[in-house]
């Protein structure tokens, strides 16, 4: 059996709300939000970056895994917004949780999805028995230039994993997984830009749609399980409408996709996004109850998941004493676009 | 900050990572930053690393308004000294409180944050800071 043995989330408190960026520009924000459904985003601190979140979603993981952290033997970090160009962020985290000098490190970079593809490499180590735990993360502090569609929803977030093989620590076991790739260039930010571009209505049909689809049909395929056998669906949230259509197209009933559709109260995380909204599933799901999981990463793929949820998740949720991703979402503090920006680095010339 | 000054922010990682510093063995005392001799046991001292815990409370405090290069983004910034819960006292910045907020006697605790940037080129450095613990009540 492989899964997951613990996992930590990490929001930062700031949010704009939409009707607050649209003002700025001179749009209806009631509309905007109500066709992204997006009411608001996640805004990180002017002393917080993909790595400071990265390492505060990793020590909730690890105290709620009950783990020592010198037993990790990988840590994969996935994002879009590492701080350095050239110099891991992986690296900060292994340090910053106090893991062995002797472990495997490596920045991933696929779009949103290279936080899931880190729990894909970790489970690969696991089941071949190369180390006992490997730590996959999604993190990101997303860029949206100002007055682009982006704007209103790209925010911040992490999301940590740690893949065990040990039936009595896996809280989720992973019944299996499943990639669905092409090479589509409906996203991209090239080397030395500072905001990402895309190709508008492009993003939708032929690469959100038909990845995401792809990824769950093909896990469905895989693992021989249909819609009814899952009690809960996730799927990544480039803003609200995506993952409910994509729902309705694959025929899940809205209410095992909404518990995981934290899009609409913080805004498009990224890397974390499938995550965070995986992670608020694990919160409230049951013994025995099954998620379809299925990010998706511009550029473009999706990777799958199939997890079934075990009994040790209640004994860790209660005990670990790890605020759960609703206590992220409640304690927030909004701020007008001129601090927005300021927090964003958007203001360029200053003495 | 010169790219040459790297080597002294990694001898400091550790400390600052991860809030590690000494204790002796013989006379219970710790010490944060770490020491590797105890002033009061001298050569009957014997030191080995300690980790605290990172919760702490405000023994007092100041705002920063004008701040020197590098850190012009926090203005206006709190400075604490804070007395962990083990013992010694520190000096760090308070994030996530608002200047209203801040009292004297806050529990607090340790958080991952930036702390300054090399200009837009230069290294990045990470370390502790403090935040208020949500709901926590004046000891």
């Amino acid at each position: 059996m492989v899964g997951i043995v613990g996992y930590g989330i990490y929001i930062p408190r700031y949010r704009i709300k939409t009707e607050e960026i649209a003002r700025i520009w001179g749009a209806d924000g009631e509309r905007v939000a109500k066709g992204l459904l997006v009411e608001e985003k996640s805004v990180p601190g002017t002393d917080e970056d993909a790595a400071t979140m990265a390492v505060e979603a990793a020590r909730n993981s690890v105290t709620q895994a009950q783990i020592d952290p010198t037993e990790i033997g990988a840590v994969y970090c996935g994002s879009e917004s590492f701080p350095y160009a050239v110099k891991p962020t992986a690296t900060i985290v292994a340090q910053a949780i106090c893991a062995s000098e002797h472990i495997q490190c490596a920045d991933l970079e696929f779009a949103c999805k290279a936080g899931s593809a880190g729990i894909q490499i970790c489970m690969s180590h696991v089941i071949a028995k190369e180390m006992k735990y490997g730590m996959a993360i999604g993190t990101d502090c997303s860029q949206g230039k100002p007055r682009d569609a982006l704007e209103y929803s790209a925010s911040a977030g992490a999301a940590s994993f740690i893949i065990g093989d040990d039936s009595r620590e896996i809280i989720a076991e992973i019944e299996g997984t499943y990639s669905y790739t092409t090479d589509t260039p409906d996203f991209w930010r090239r080397e030395g830009s500072e905001f990402p571009r895309h190709g508008s209505r492009f993003t939708g049909e032929p690469a959100y749609f038909a990845h995401v689809i792809a990824g769950a049909k093909g896990i469905m395929k895989k693992l021989e399980l249909s819609v009814e056998d899952f009690n809960y669906a996730v799927f990544h949230m480039p803003n609200g409408k995506f993952p409910i259509k994509t729902g309705k197209t694959l025929g899940i009933p809205l209410d095992k996709v909404k518990p995981g559709l934290i899009v609409i109260r913080i805004g498009n995380t990224y890397s974390a996004s499938s995550l965070i909204g995986l992670c608020r599933i694990f919160d409230l799901a049951s013994p025995d109850e099954r998620i379809l999981c299925v990010s998706y990463g511009s550029g473009a793929g999706s990777d799958a998941f199939s997890f079934l949820m075990t009994e040790n998740i209640t004994e860790k949720r209660e005990n670990s004493g790890v605020p759960t991703v609703d206590d992220y979402i409640e304690d927030k503090e909004y701020i007008d676009y001129a601090l927005y920006a300021k927090h964003r680095r958007k203001i360029k010339k200053m003495m | 900050m010169s790219d040459r000054s790297v080597p002294l922010f990694w001898r400091k990682s550790k400390q600052m990572y991860n809030l590690i510093g000494s204790e002796c063995i013989t006379c219970g005392t710790r010490y944060f930053p770490g020491r590797r001799i105890c002033p009061q046991c001298r050569k009957e001292g014997q030191m080995h690393e300690f980790k605290f815990s990172g919760k702490g409370q405000v023994v007092t405090y100041s705002v920063v308004r004008d701040a020197p290069e590098g850190y012009e983004l926090e203005v206006p910034y709190i400075v604490a000294i804070v007395q962990l819960e083990e013992g010694p006292r520190l000096t760090t910045p308070i994030t996530y409180c608002d200047l209203d907020e801040i009292f004297i006697g806050m529990p607090v605790e340790a958080c991952f944050r930036k702390l300054r940037e090399a200009g837009d080129h230069g290294i990045i450095i990470y370390g502790y800071k403090f935040r208020p613990i949500k709901g926590a009540k004046p000891n």
